[in-house]
């Protein structure tokens, strides 16, 4: 069979879409890239366009002969694993071909980056659910990360069970998208650019107390930052309120700087950018 | 005194105790309420603070004033300390607002003894009561049983929160003769006994009455000072492999001892807590509930304390040298799961990818077993790790190292006093 790349639109059915004409092209892909990223190349190549029932077709196709790796390939999707739709491509592939009995293999070389891409997805969105950090502006919490991972659609499920009576939005800003919830109602969209607006005083005071409640649990005698950036990576903390500058606990309508939220008893979470040690009591305040 | 000052002194009088986890939680979100608890077994931590300990609960005390005179406490009566308390509405405004922000998963709210144990009780009631009824929150709650409490109040505690614990701190009664007098062995027991039997006769009305009120549906914890008093590793496991037999505890936590006090009786000021020994018990404690191990198999009167070396698991396989190798694609589950280096996900995986196939050394890592530490104890089709060769010794130091770079830095650094010299 001939060899192939494949370009699509960058939706999921777009992806199906290609999976869906390889087989009627008769074609093995060697890769798959989106419309976005294409680059004049020596190798054949193909545009596929998105046809809607050719990829109900395929994921039917894919429930039946295995549930598992249908809610496998969409979460893929979603994964920062390089040239995620060729590895999904192949799994698909063999799949079809061999049946489900692989699957039960964690280290079979096709399942394997694709169910390891998932779970560091899974594992990043479980993080996120507590590092999220909501700020409240006229009624509304609104929150941003920096995710590797387009976790969104993993968290939504989540924030819209715990806040059902809040309106709430969290900014992806790696992917540029953002989770918007109302009145029982979520939806996903692009957005290309936001700004969170400086907090009001009520805001501000809520931060200042966070922070110090976090400076003053930590316990001095088992001062331990290796041990917290292992557990909470370095990559987290640019949106975690308890990691901000001065600035960030500054109310807008009062140009009384309030005073640094340092602590008398406590250690002092670093500010941006995160320096080392914990600082000396007697500096706080 | 304004909420900031009063959050720094009753944080910093809360910090020492160990148990922050919001995991058994099972409350769903509900119409009207804001919150539910998260169904992850691994509980959420919502941030991890300079000492690498997880956040996941707003931990504060009630309030630190104490009638009694505990010497290991910053709260004793006899401590020159400064004192607050929170008014319900401040507590409840806390939680709910660092709730909404996504900073905690809930609250865990303990107090000092004020007036007596029912007073404080009452307190902590009110305040609970108003978190749930007025501002209608929905979340994880801890909340700390006082021994000595009537069982009345005991039951209102229990009906608020997801989870009640009572601190045993001293893990023998001479400790807690000495150390806390005013506290007795019966006086904690006896919560601890209400609480099981009244969690249980809830989880059985809950499958007769959908509706029935829920007691603690988390269950309970209790914490263990480690270092204070001179009881040995296997007192402290005894006792705890006792606490998840005969009470059904969820977890037992364990403290190593900050001295903060000089007294005779305790470990000298500049006494470093021993934070490795700590991170032995929690090791064995895991190997308690999840890997099938009873306390006597991983110590007994002769080895009365863990090898700060290596940590419990290893310990045993050493001690067992005719359990192993372990062939991983006979093997059951429970003998899987007593090889070093596989944990129970691989062990289950390994499970799993036998039947579509023989395994070999070389699947093994990508199923997650840990090579550095399995190699030495396991086959794979009758093959041992490439060019493995190794003595009871130089196993020992392979051991060792393996585990160096995944301790915390301070355990390793304890570890490191027991470095051969020279
Ligand atoms: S009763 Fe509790 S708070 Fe009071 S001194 Fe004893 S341990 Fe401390």
């Amino acid at each position: 069979m001939p060899e192939m790349v494949y370009y699509y639109d960058g939706s999921f059915e777009g992806f199906l879409c290609c999976i869906f004409d390889s087989y009627a092209n008769k074609e093995v892909l060697t890769a798959i890239y989106r419309d976005e990223d294409f680059v004049p190349t020596l190798f054949a190549s193909r545009a596929i366009q998105t046809d809607q029932s050719h990829a109900k077709r395929v994921f039917r196709k894919i429930v039946k002969c295995s549930p598992y790796t249908a809610n496998l390939l969409q979460k893929c999707f979603l994964t920062c694993l390089p040239e995620k739709e060729l590895s999904m491509y192949r799994l698909v592939v063999k799949l079809l071909r061999e049946g489900p009995g692989f699957l039960g293999n964690f280290s079979d070389p096709v399942l394997h980056p694709v169910a390891k891409a998932v779970q560091h997805l899974l594992a990043e969105a479980h993080l996120l659910k507590g590092f999220v950090r909501f700020s409240e502006l006229d009624g509304v919490l609104g929150g941003e990360i920096e995710p590797k991972n387009r976790v969104l659609p993993v968290l939504r499920s989540h924030f819209c069970a715990r806040y059902q009576n809040e309106k709430f939005f969290i900014y992806d800003r790696t992917h540029k998208e953002a989770l918007f919830y109302a009145n029982g109602k979520a939806v996903i969209r692009p957005l290309d650019d936001f700004q969170m607006a400086p907090p009001d005083e009520t805001e501000a005071n809520y931060r200042i107390l966070w922070k110090r409640f976090y400076d003053t649990i930590a316990i001095r005698e088992r001062y331990n930052p290796k041990c917290r950036m292992t557990n909470m990576p370095k990559r987290y903390w640019n949106t975690m309120t308890e990691f901000q500058d001065a600035s960030y606990f500054k109310a807008q309508s009062s140009p009384a700087a309030v005073s640094a939220p340092g602590v008398p008893a406590g250690i002092s979470a670093p500010g941006k950018p995160p320096g080392h040690g914990p600082s000396a009591p007697e500096s706080a305040l | 005194m304004d909420v900031l000052e009063k959050l720094t002194i009753l944080t910093d009088a809360a910090k020492y105790d160990a148990a922050c986890t919001s995991s058994g939680g099972t409350r769903g979100s509900k119409k009207g309420y804001i919150g539910n608890t998260s169904s992850s077994v691994a509980g959420c931590c919502h941030s991890f603070s300079a000492d690498g300990r997880c956040v996941t609960l707003l931990k504060v005390l009630l309030t630190n004033r104490c009638i009694y005179d505990c010497k290991y406490c910053v709260n004793r009566r006899s401590n020159d300390t400064k004192r607050a308390a929170f008014t319900p509405e401040e507590l409840a405004d806390l939680t709910i607002n660092f709730y909404r922000r996504n900073y905690i998963e809930g609250l865990f709210l303990s107090s000092g003894v004020f007036r007596s144990p029912d007073y404080t009780t009452e307190l902590m009631i009110r305040a609970l009561r108003l978190l749930r009824e007025q501002y209608r929150f929905n979340g994880y709650i801890h909340a700390k049983a006082i021994p000595g409490t009537s069982p009345e109040l005991v039951e209102q505690l229990g009906l608020l929160a997801d989870r009640l614990s009572v601190n045993i701190e001293l893990p023998s009664e001479a400790g807690l003769k000495a150390l806390a007098p005013d506290k007795t062995k019966q006086a904690i027991l006896t919560p601890m006994r209400q609480i099981q039997a009244r969690n249980q006769q809830s989880k059985e009305e809950l499958v007769k009455y959908r509706h029935a009120p829920k007691f603690a549906p988390a269950g309970q914890s209790t914490q263990l000072i480690v270092g204070a008093t001179r009881d040995s590793d296997l007192h402290i496991l005894r006792l705890t492999q006792g606490l998840y037999d005969r009470y059904r505890l969820k977890r037992v936590f364990y403290s190593a001892y900050v001295p903060v006090v000089e007294h005779a009786l305790l470990p000298a000021k500049d006494v470093k807590p021993p934070l490795l020994r700590e991170h032995r018990l929690y090791q064995a404690d895991w190997l308690l509930r999840f890997y099938g191990f009873r306390a006597e198999e991983l110590l007994d009167e002769q080895n009365p304390d863990f090898d700060p070396r290596v940590d419990p698991k290893c310990s045993w396989a050493l001690a067992h040298p005719a359990f192993f190798p372990v062939e991983v694609n006979t093997a059951d589950y429970s003998a899987l799961l007593r090889i070093p280096g596989v944990g129970v996900t691989s062990a289950r995986r390994i499970l799993a990818a036998r039947r579509s196939g023989r395994l070999h050394i070389d699947d093994l890592r990508k199923l997650g077993v840990v090579m550095k530490r399995a190699q030495y104890f396991l086959t794979a089709s009758g093959k041992a790790a490439e060019g493995l060769r190794f003595t009871q010794d130089s196993l020992l130091r392979g051991l060792i190292a393996a585990e160096r770079p995944l301790l915390p830095q301070q355990e390793a650094i304890q570890l490191s006093l027991f470095d051969p010299v020279g």
